[in-house]
């Protein structure tokens, strides 16, 4: 048997997988990362939303879940279609679903959390909305005609959610006692892991730089503003830990992504090249 | 049929009726639609929300088959398209205890006694979906099952009901087409999915023709119920229409209907085909069918895991209705 180092020395250097980002990438393949980061996001997010179908705690509940989730999965077509188009290698919005691992994907850790009770998947829902609407606003202007146009059809739809999500957070968490803790406790599980998305990295700032999508520190005043707001109609504490959670965006991700993409690419897993 | 055995009262023939209920039955007899506010039997009144309630109760334990599938749908599409189906199944539950609650029952009731097992919902939806081609299998044979059953009852006399079903019905026949379509594309496509295909027809055919109830010798409270125009064809008819209408396309997709008594009888213009065997039905109906704990399980869950929330929307308006009052 050959000593560590010998075996260490045949390995591929090149051959790490997942790339890092932290290098400035160049445009196009930046694009793609980006638009992976959106379509990704909406993809996994909606995977967890429609867990929910016929488990919600009240029928209204049942249809606001599915139709959230059903938005963004047609957001997902949209920006992974358009991600297939810049990469330019003869995939489409599905083979970038259903056949890449987890070190490919490029979605917030916040989307992949587990739902939880009904009070965790509604403040991850809020906190993500809150990101995801001046995220879309911004997109709106993007020097990109084909993100604008994307931007503007999700905008319309997520200025409802966001609405929605906001609204419950606020009734929940000035509701009960035990509706307020459920909440708050939803709160403090999440919040760590609100950082990435507003802290920009090289694919970020190129993105900026370029015009094709908004300044994430700009997207971070917002939110921080906007969750301020609703957390103190709601009566509830912002956490003040300060520690962030990050690598969603990069392809480091948590246990739970293997498990939804083991469950959501059964089927073309398991039957390579069917058609459905 | 999404309503099953909808236990009716009694019949009464014109001379033994109240001059009340002769006024009522003939407005029924002349076609003229029967409003909430209008005056009706009692049993008429009961038998309604028996059939209402147990059809919306089978709107939305019928989410959780398909549900089942959502995670785990092949394509983008199909899962944007099985998602809007589950949503629209929740919709019709929706409409549906609107409807019941104007005969005086309100939804939480009409829950109590579905979580208390006094109430039931559909049997189909006590077979589990094992594979995908079960989504187009429940697509194809359960919503047109209930699309048999659910256009007729468009012309019911009890207004708010007529108006949900053709809502509903609208609907319907897109969920139709979708399963059919999804069954077309198995039936087309690789030997492992064709095998996929016609293991799912196997498995729902005769579930299937058990959604229309019982055969009508065994039938006894549609008299009433047919006199009142709150079922509009007997359960063999049904069955016959859909046994009629379903085996050329399956012959079409190239499947074969699991029933080796299955002929064109010319004489009937129809096809002879194999009752499904009843006992099956009525232990499902018991409790005994392969799903029955989990729907109701996972219903029951919903509902308890979800009454903090329930309670906290309620606790919030009840604060804001008070600090609104105290600033007047
Ligand atoms: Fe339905
Ligand atoms: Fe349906």
């Amino acid at each position: 048997m050959p000593s560590l180092p010998d075996m260490m020395t045949k390995l591929d250097p090149s051959g790490a997988a997942g790339g890092s980002a932290s290098a400035a990438p160049a445009p196009a393949d930046a694009l793609f990362e980006a638009l992976l980061r959106l379509g990704d996001s909406t993809l996994i997010l909606g995977h967890r939303v429609s867990e929910w179908c016929g488990h919600a705690p009240v029928l209204e509940e049942d249809i606001a879940l599915a139709n959230t989730a059903l938005d963004l999965i047609g957001q997902t077509q949209l920006w992974l279609g358009l991600a297939a188009e810049v990469e330019g290698a003869g995939r489409s919005a599905d083979d970038l679903a259903y056949l890449r691992d987890a070190w490919d994907f490029r979605n917030l850790l916040l989307v992949e959390r587990p739902n939880g009770d009904f009070g965790a998947t509604l403040m991850r829902q809020f906190l993500f909305d809150a990101w995801h609407q001046p995220m879309l606003k911004g997109l709106e202007g993007s020097s990109d005609p084909r993100v604008a146009e994307i931007a503007a059809k999700a905008g319309r739809e997520v200025a409802y959610h966001l609405d929605r999500s906001a609204d419950l957070v606020i009734r929940l968490g000035d509701g009960t006692d035990e509706s307020h803790r459920r909440m708050q406790a939803a709160l403090d599980d999440l919040w760590p892991y609100t950082g990435e998305m507003l802290t920009p990295d090289a694919t970020d700032a190129a993105m900026a730089e370029a015009g094709v999508m908004p300044d994430l520190t700009a997207i971070a005043r917002d939110w921080h503003a906007l969750v301020g707001d609703v957390l103190a109609q709601a009566t509830l504490a912002r956490p003040d830990g300060s520690y962030m959670h990050k690598g969603g965006k990069q392809g480091t991700h948590t246990e739970h992504l293997g498990y939804i993409l083991a469950e959501m690419q059964f089927l073309q897993r398991a039957y390579p090249g069917a058609e459905w | 049929m999404y309503a099953q055995m909808v236990k009716s009262e009694g019949m009464k023939s014109l001379d033994e009726m109240s001059p009340e209920e002769r006024a009522f039955q003939e407005r029924i007899d002349r076609g003229e639609k029967i409003e909430p506010r209008d005056w009706m039997p009692e049993g008429y009144r009961k038998t309604l929300i028996r059939q209402i309630g147990q059809h919306a109760h089978s709107e939305i334990v019928g989410q959780l088959p398909e549900g089942n599938w959502i995670t785990r749908a092949p394509t983008l599409e199909r899962k944007a398209i099985l998602l809007a189906k589950v949503q629209d199944e929740a919709g019709h539950g929706l409409y549906l205890y609107c409807a019941a609650e104007t005969l005086g029952v309100s939804r939480d009731e009409l829950l109590e006694k579905l979580h208390s097992g006094k109430m039931k919902y559909s049997s189909i939806f006590n077979y589990p979906t094992l594979t995908w081609a079960d989504m187009g299998a429940v697509g194809w044979l359960v919503d047109g099952a209930a699309i048999m059953n659910q256009v007729p009852l468009q012309r019911t006399s009890y207004g708010p009901y007529s108006r949900a079903m053709i809502r509903i019905c609208k609907e319907e026949s897109f969920h139709q087409r979708q399963g059919y379509h999804i069954m077309m594309k198995l039936a087309r496509g690789t030997e492992a999915q064709k095998r996929m295909a016609q293991d799912a027809l196997n498995r729902f055919w005769y579930p299937s023709l058990m959604m229309f109830g019982p055969s009508d010798k065994d039938s006894v409270h549609s008299a009433q119920s047919m006199a009142w125009k709150i079922k509009m064809n007997t359960n063999d008819e049904l069955r016959q229409k859909f046994v009629d209408q379903t085996v050329p396309q399956a012959e079409y997709l190239g499947l074969t209907v699991p029933d080796e008594g299955l002929r064109w009888n010319d004489e009937k213009g129809g096809y002879d085909f194999t009752e499904p065997d009843w006992s099956e039905f009525f232990e499902v109906i018991k409790g005994n069918g392969p799903c029955n704990k989990e729907r109701l399980g996972a219903r029951v869950q919903a509902w308890e895991g979800g009454a903090w929330v329930r309670d906290g929307l309620m606790a919030h308006a009840k604060k804001h209705a008070a600090a609104k009052l105290a600033a007047e």
